[in-house]
């Protein structure tokens, strides 16, 4: 029975996350980015904790599938500690990944756990759930670059 | 004797999805074509193509016959006291857009209570939520009885001498049951409300009988009947019709136009503007006359020891809910659960794997998911030309998924 193919959409490191979600949190007094999946009715909040240019802290709350709450676990430990620019490298470069697009073998390192998520690239009905949250802390740090005025 | 095996008449049964044979079980969003649709929407387009309604030669009067055929063919379907109280619309959401924004627009004033029910699909909600919102009205809710069934204590209680409009679906589009629409009928004409009833999710299962029901305007999608996309009905009775300003204005709707006035044609062409889905209509009463040489007794003879199936069969599975009555007598062939906290849509790619095609989501209910406290669902959904098999498939499947999952 090709059931046996979720092994390449679920692998274990999916299905860590999922059970014990990184950084699921919320923290007080800092700006957040809240996205629904309409099609589910999926949602993702994230939130970012920018000084100096870097992302001191990651967090994220929300309800959702497997998918989209491992995506957005493993999300919070590739940004956290990233200087800004590294961090929207890294959120273009998981966009191409999951899109199909082969990244070079650094850029595949820099995204580590979140990498395995290529597989979702062989299962177009779910991508929208890996990228939710990564769309989330896209929107946030274009909001910080506003805030900062800054306009590239 | 008749014939209780259909699958040969729908082509798309004996294909494949990932490597495993087609296991359709999602029903209530589409139905599949049978031949004879594919085949009169390529006969009309092949032999029978003209606009309709506007021609004095033969191949537009061929188009216009075949045309107005299917609305005799759709008011006898309905049981509706005349054919004019039949038009072609988009879809039921095109339809029950229309009953709010002419019936609705005319009629409801700052106020007034609209009713509606928890159940209901975003596209006889949304139209209402919108109407009430821009005429000052109040939205009201009916709410469901702790098996899942609307509730008609409740719906005494919220419809009241300030209604004007009761919204509800015939059928519910997750919960599986079907509703007392001529009750609800009788309340709310009490009131001097009238009753607009959303049919997308039964007419393809239950005989329709807008007189018995009395409703005052019943809409459906030809696509949920075995028919094409893009083509829905309205229904309404012609006394209402007849104090309806149109929605639409063009083409097809007049009878004379001067320069700074227009008379209307008359009904139902005056709400029928512009050229219509004439491919569409042909393709819904090619869908109507195989339907009905089915008939609805062989219909639910098929279809209920399925859903009995499809309710035993999750029962026995750990960690299953089902939402909407467990008895298979308060039952239509829609059957919404979860499978323990696993989401949805990690369910659905798993049976997908599988063949087993079923919905996952809000199913267009955001408020009755809010309603159940959760924020989807899973969703399988039978046709008559589902058999045991496919409900073995996607029993066995769903067990697949639990191990998977560990759940």
């Amino acid at each position: 029975m090709s059931i046996l193919n979720l092994k390449a959409l679920y692998q274990t490191v999916i299905l860590e996350n999922a059970q014990a979600l990184h950084h699921c949190e919320t923290l007080t007094g800092v700006p957040s980015v809240t996205l629904h999946n309409p099609s589910c009715g999926d949602t993702i909040n994230v939130q970012l904790v920018i000084k100096d240019q870097t992302i001191e802290q990651a967090a994220f709350t929300g309800d959702g599938c497997t998918i989209s709450q491992a995506s957005a676990s493993i999300m919070t430990d590739v940004l956290q500690g990233q200087p800004v620019s590294a961090a929207r490298q890294r959120i273009a470069n998981f966009s191409k990944l999951i899109t199909g697009t082969q990244l070079s073998p650094a850029a595949q390192h820099a995204l580590g756990d979140a990498a395995v998520l290529a597989t979702v690239a062989e299962f177009p009905t779910r991508i929208k759930c890996a990228t939710l949250a990564w769309h989330a802390a896209d929107q946030l740090l274009t909001m910080g670059d506003a805030t900062n005025g800054r306009t590239n | 004797m008749k014939k209780l095996n259909y699958r040969a008449d729908f082509p798309i049964l004996t294909t494949q999805i990932n490597g495993e044979p087609l296991t359709y079980l999602d029903n209530a969003a589409t139905s599949q074509k049978p031949q004879a649709v594919i085949d009169a929407l390529t006969h009309y387009y092949t032999t029978d193509n003209a606009n309709v309604h506007r021609g004095v030669y033969t191949l537009a009067a061929k188009a216009t016959d075949q045309y107005e055929a299917v609305r005799d063919q759709v008011a006898a379907f309905l049981h509706a006291a005349r054919r004019e109280e039949v038009f072609f619309t988009r879809s039921a959401t095109d339809s029950l857009n229309w009953v709010a924004q002419t019936y609705g627009d005319q009629f409801v004033t700052a106020g007034d209570e609209i009713v509606v029910t928890v159940m209901e699909h975003h596209s006889n909600l949304v139209p209402w939520q919108q109407l009430a919102q821009r005429k000052h009205a109040t939205l009201k809710y009916i709410g469901l009885t702790a098996d899942g069934q609307l509730d008609l204590a409740d719906a005494r209680r919220q419809i009241t001498a300030k209604t004007k409009l009761v919204a509800v679906a015939h059928a519910s589009n997750v919960l599986g049951v079907t509703n007392p629409v001529a009750t609800i009928a009788k309340l709310a004409h009490a009131q001097g409300a009238v009753v607009v009833v959303d049919g997308a999710q039964a007419v393809a299962h239950v005989p329709v009988d807008v007189q018995t029901l009395d409703a005052d305007f019943y809409a459906f999608s030809g696509h949920k009947v075995y028919g094409p996309t893009g083509i829905g009905v309205l229904y309404g009775k012609y006394a209402l019709l007849e104090q309806l300003t149109p929605a639409q204005f063009g083409g097809e709707m007049i009878s004379d136009v001067d320069w700074q006035t227009t008379e209307f044609a008359a009904i139902p062409a005056r709400f029928e503007a512009g050229t219509p889905n004439i491919a569409g209509v042909i393709g819904l009463g090619a869908a109507l006359t195989y339907l009905q040489g089915v008939g609805f007794d062989a219909v639910q003879e098929l279809e209920q020891p399925l859903t009995d199936q499809l309710l035993t069969g999750l029962s026995q599975i750990d960690g299953v809910t089902v939402y909407g009555p467990r008895a298979l007598a308060d039952h239509g062939p829609v059957v919404a659960f979860n499978l323990a906290h696993l989401h949805p849509h990690d369910v659905a790619t798993g049976l997908d794997m599988a063949g087993v095609e079923v919905r996952a989501g809000h199913h267009c209910a955001q408020p009755l998911m809010r309603y159940l406290k959760v924020t989807a669902t899973v969703r399988a959904s039978v046709g008559f030309y589902n058999n045991s098999t496919d409900v073995e498939r996607f029993l066995t499947a769903l067990q697949a998924v639990k191990e998977f999952f560990h759940v």
